[in-house]
């Protein structure tokens, strides 16, 4: 069992990097979706004894409906009805991305080592590799221009806390459902580029209105 | 204990109900109903414990961390209770006539919610045993009351005033988080019952709990947010803010001494300094304001003077051993607690008739309102006279207790103590002197004389709905006052408990100072009838006679007017220049000069001093230091995951490393 969720688990991080890798709108999407089915299977290994039961079945269902097959789909149409095919400018480039991401696989490593459990649930990668996720899920928002890759960033994130949450699932179901709202959440991102059409990164869709955000000055002028 | 916990939930469907029926009509009616409601409820619990029976909690486990919901009566927490729901109930009927037609677009329906959740708040911080559910229900409560206080906030200075309340609730509340994670985490349990043991720094903990809750209740220096929310809020919100609300200040503060161990001298000379301090300046501040909301929240801080010095003597006499000096000071201070919210939620309802009526709050521009709104002037004037601690009414009892308190201090051979005890008597007598001038100002320029500015409609006496709980809260003036020693009997067991003295030897106390209490009050109730008596006769007189109504002498003035009457400021003049150091007024314009004096002006106005000279550099030097982190934030949203992402990780390794 612990082999098949290791196995699973690598999956995961060779996915990870292929999203940091990639510039293809098409190509991060159908990452995405993978990486969906992948964690669809991993509330599988979760309970201790390696049995099954009805909770986790339904969770490995609803999750790689909802990670890997709606939220790819809202995808690929937003990115049909916006018009975007790539990621032509990000902040940081691809290659210095994937350098980017091996040093986010030493820190997650090191990190994973220091907060694992002494038995540890399911298998002893699961905490690096939910670390790894989280953190280029949160690189890929900071470091891309198009709302939509941000969009994918943030479901990579929200697939490392799943992970994490994974190792608690058996016992602390809340956690779980917690990631679940986080779906809700990718879902009115993609809804919202379907509906306004945006193309580029969130904070330019009207950025008058946005610099009233930040307080101080700028406040005072308008008023 | 259901009782309590029924009228909890009375006040939450209800605030619910009215919030769901929003702009009709009827929201206003299901809330108020759901007030009473809930005070009839909650208020059989509490007395039945205030009359002996043995105090009860119910606990339900809750899953914060270190928090359960558990509450419960004893006589300390019973007489908030009481209080809070009476106060609160009768606010909202008269609330209920105060915002009919109101003028404002806006929904009531989300103001009576916020109304109710501020009524179940107060009754969670007063019966609370956790402190977990303490803090939670203190937050509940200064929130609720910041959206009560902005229901204009069509206008900018109602939306400033809640702010500057918002950030004076939240940083004594930050002190509050304090006091209460080192108790708690010192006893390894958020439960009041299991904080029993002295903590070290004890007085350190005292001065803590003294900013955090004093900065509720009103004292000087942290009474700024108190001149500008009260104005800013509806008249009932008013009575409750100031009524009751700020008493949970003081409610705090006499619990948490408890947790503290024995309490130091010092302890008590710093609460009868502070109650000094905020009761002379609070009353001068008063004399000085021509807004009559403003005026009455300066009265607050006064009277929460007062209660303070109550307390600090009651400390003094705990530390000293002096248990009659520790009876009578405590139980002035509760019953005072009690009485300031009898007659200052009286007062600020009748002032809400007031401007209501006029749509004035310039007591300036005011005058001659006896006649066109009667009982609103009668009922002003018995809480005018029951704050300026004028026998019988319930303001002398509470007073006269502190002061027989302190004059038993004398009797201590303590150089210390007399010094004390000699302060309190002086400063008393002070603050009831310039608070009788003060109401006389107050009233007189607002109900006698003749109106100072013309008026856009003639003004109309308030409906029943707002005099029916004026006429409660003056009876309960006259009620106390008349019988002060059943008044003193309920507040004895809370009394009893905070002097850590024996009820029998409370009692004997409270005996010792009833009969002089009695007699003045009997004399006092003598000439009251003997005026009525005069009064009677002179009618009989008259009353064969025919009665001319006529001007008076006006001292020759060929063409006076009625801007020729004394106003608020001249009549406060003698006081106020006495005391110009400590209230630095502006006076802008001047006296006319030359043979034939043309067009000149003359206003006077007295901001606040601590906010203009304490409050006001300090935030503006915050807001320097800020201005420099201020690159760091530049809208990029980006930078500020990365941020974040850093946090995060400096904050892994730092734990894990």
């Amino acid at each position: 069992m612990t082999m098949l969720a290791s196995i699973a688990l690598v999956l995961l991080v060779l996915s990870n990097i292929r999203l940091l890798g990639g510039s293809r709108l098409g190509t991060l999407i159908q990452t995405v979706a993978i990486q969906g089915v992948i964690l669809a299977f991993l509330p599988l290994f979760a309970h201790p004894g390696g049995g099954l039961n009805y909770e986790l079945l339904a969770m490995a269902a609803a999750t790689g409906l909802i990670k890997g097959l709606v939220l790819p789909r809202m995808l690929t149409r937003a990115v049909r009805d916006v018009q975007v095919r790539r990621e032509v400018e990000p902040i940081v480039g691809y290659s210095t991305s994937l350098l980017v991401g091996l040093a986010a696989l030493a820190v997650s490593a090191y990190l994973g080592w220091k907060l694992s459990p002494a038995e540890p649930a399911v298998s002893p990668l699961l905490v690096p590799v939910a670390i790894f996720t989280v953190l280029v899920g949160l690189f890929l928002i900071m470091t891309r221009r198009k709302a939509l890759t941000q969009v994918v960033g943030y479901l990579v994130f929200e697939n490392g806390i799943y992970t994490f949450g994974v190792s608690l699932a058996y016992r602390q179901p809340l956690l779980v459902e917690l990631s679940v709202l986080l779906d809700v959440f990718v879902g009115v991102f993609v809804m919202g580029i379907i509906v306004f059409h945006i193309q580029r990164e969130f904070d330019h869709i009207d950025a008058d209105k946005l610099s009233l955000l930040r307080d101080g000055e700028s406040q005072e002028e308008h008023q | 204990m259901t009782l309590v916990a029924s009228a909890l939930a009375v006040l939450l469907l209800s605030g619910f109900a009215s919030l769901a029926l929003g702009r009709k009509s009827f929201a206003a009616v299901v809330a108020v109903g759901g007030a009473v409601a809930a005070a009839a409820l909650g208020i059989i619990p509490a007395t039945m414990c205030l009359a002996g029976a043995a105090p009860v909690s119910i606990a339900v486990p809750w899953s914060v961390p270190g928090g359960a919901f558990h509450i419960g009566l004893d006589p300390l927490s019973s007489i908030f209770a009481v209080v809070i729901l009476a106060v609160s109930a009768l606010s909202a009927m008269y609330g209920a006539g105060y915002l009919q037609g109101h003028s404002s677009a806006a929904s009531t329906g989300p103001h009576w919610f916020f109304y109710n959740a501020l009524t179940a708040s107060m009754l969670v911080v007063v019966t609370a045993q956790n402190a977990v559910l303490f803090l939670v229900a203190w937050e509940c409560m200064a929130l609720s009351s910041f959206f009560l206080v902005t229901f204009h906030n069509e206008h900018a200075d109602v939306r400033k005033a809640g702010w500057i309340y918002l950030v004076a609730s939240h940083m004594a509340t930050a002190f509050l988080i304090f006091l209460f994670a080192v108790l708690g985490s010192r006893a390894g349990s958020f439960e009041f019952a299991d904080w029993t043991s002295t903590p070290p720094a004890a007085g350190a903990l005292f001065l803590v709990a003294l900013i955090g809750f004093g900065a509720k209740a009103g004292i000087v220096p942290l009474h700024v947010w108190l001149p500008q929310a009260h104005p800013a809020a509806p008249s009932h919100v008013s009575a409750v803010m100031s009524g009751v609300m700020i008493k949970t200040g003081i409610y705090g503060l006499l619990r948490v001494t408890g947790f503290l161990g024995a309490p130091e001298a010092w302890w008590g000379y710093v609460l009868v300094a502070v109650g000094i301090s905020s009761g002379i300046l609070g009353v001068l501040f008063a004399l000085a304001q021509h807004d009559i909301k403003r005026l009455l929240a300066y009265h607050s801080v006064e009277n929460i003077g007062i209660i303070i010095l109550g307390m600090g003597l009651g400390l003094v006499g705990i530390s000293k051993g002096n248990s009659v000096l520790a009876v009578l000071g405590f139980s002035g201070a509760i019953l005072h607690v009690v009485n300031h919210a009898i007659f200052k939620s009286l007062l600020f309802m009748g002032a809400g008739s007031v401007v209501r009526a006029t749509g004035i709050r310039d007591i300036d521009s005011l005058g001659g309102l006896l006649k066109s709104l009667p009982w609103t002037a009668a009922m002003f004037f018995i809480g005018a006279a029951a704050i300026s601690a004028l026998p019988p009414l319930n303001g002398f009892v509470s007073e006269f207790l502190i002061f027989i308190g302190a004059l038993s201090g004398f009797s201590l051979a303590h150089a210390s103590v007399s010094l004390a005890s000699c302060a309190a008597v002086a400063s008393l007598a002070l603050i009831g002197g310039l608070a009788a001038a003060c109401f006389a100002k107050a009233f007189g320029m607002t109900f006698l004389g003749e109106p100072r500015s013309p008026l856009a409609h003639d003004p109309r006496e308030a409906g029943p709905a707002m005099l029916a709980p004026m006429a409660v809260l003056s009876l309960a003036c006259a009620a106390i006052g008349l019988l002060p020693a059943q008044a003193m009997a309920l507040v004895s067991r809370a009394a009893a408990h905070l002097a850590l003295a024996s009820p029998v030897d409370a009692a004997d106390a409270l005996k010792w100072a009833s009969f002089p209490l009695s007699a003045v009050s009997a004399v006092a109730f003598a000439l009251f009838a003997l005026v009525a008596l005069l009064a009677a006769v002179r009618l009989v007189i008259l009353s064969k006679r025919p009665v001319d109504h006529g001007l008076t002498w006006d001292c020759g003035y060929a063409k006076p007017t009625a801007r020729m009457q004394y106003t608020s400021s001249s009549f406060a003049q003698p006081l106020t220049s006495l005391f110009r150091p400590l209230l630095q007024t502006h006076t802008k314009g001047g006296e006319p000069t030359g043979v034939f004096p043309g067009h000149t002006t003359f206003s006077t106005d007295t901001p606040d001093v601590f906010e203009n000279s304490m409050f006001k550099p300090v935030f503006l030097a915050v807001a320097k230091v800020a201005a420099l982190v201020r690159s760091f934030q530049h809208g990029r949203i980006h930078v500020y995951i990365l941020y974040i992402v850093l946090a995060l990780l400096v904050l892994l390794f730092w734990k894990l490393g």
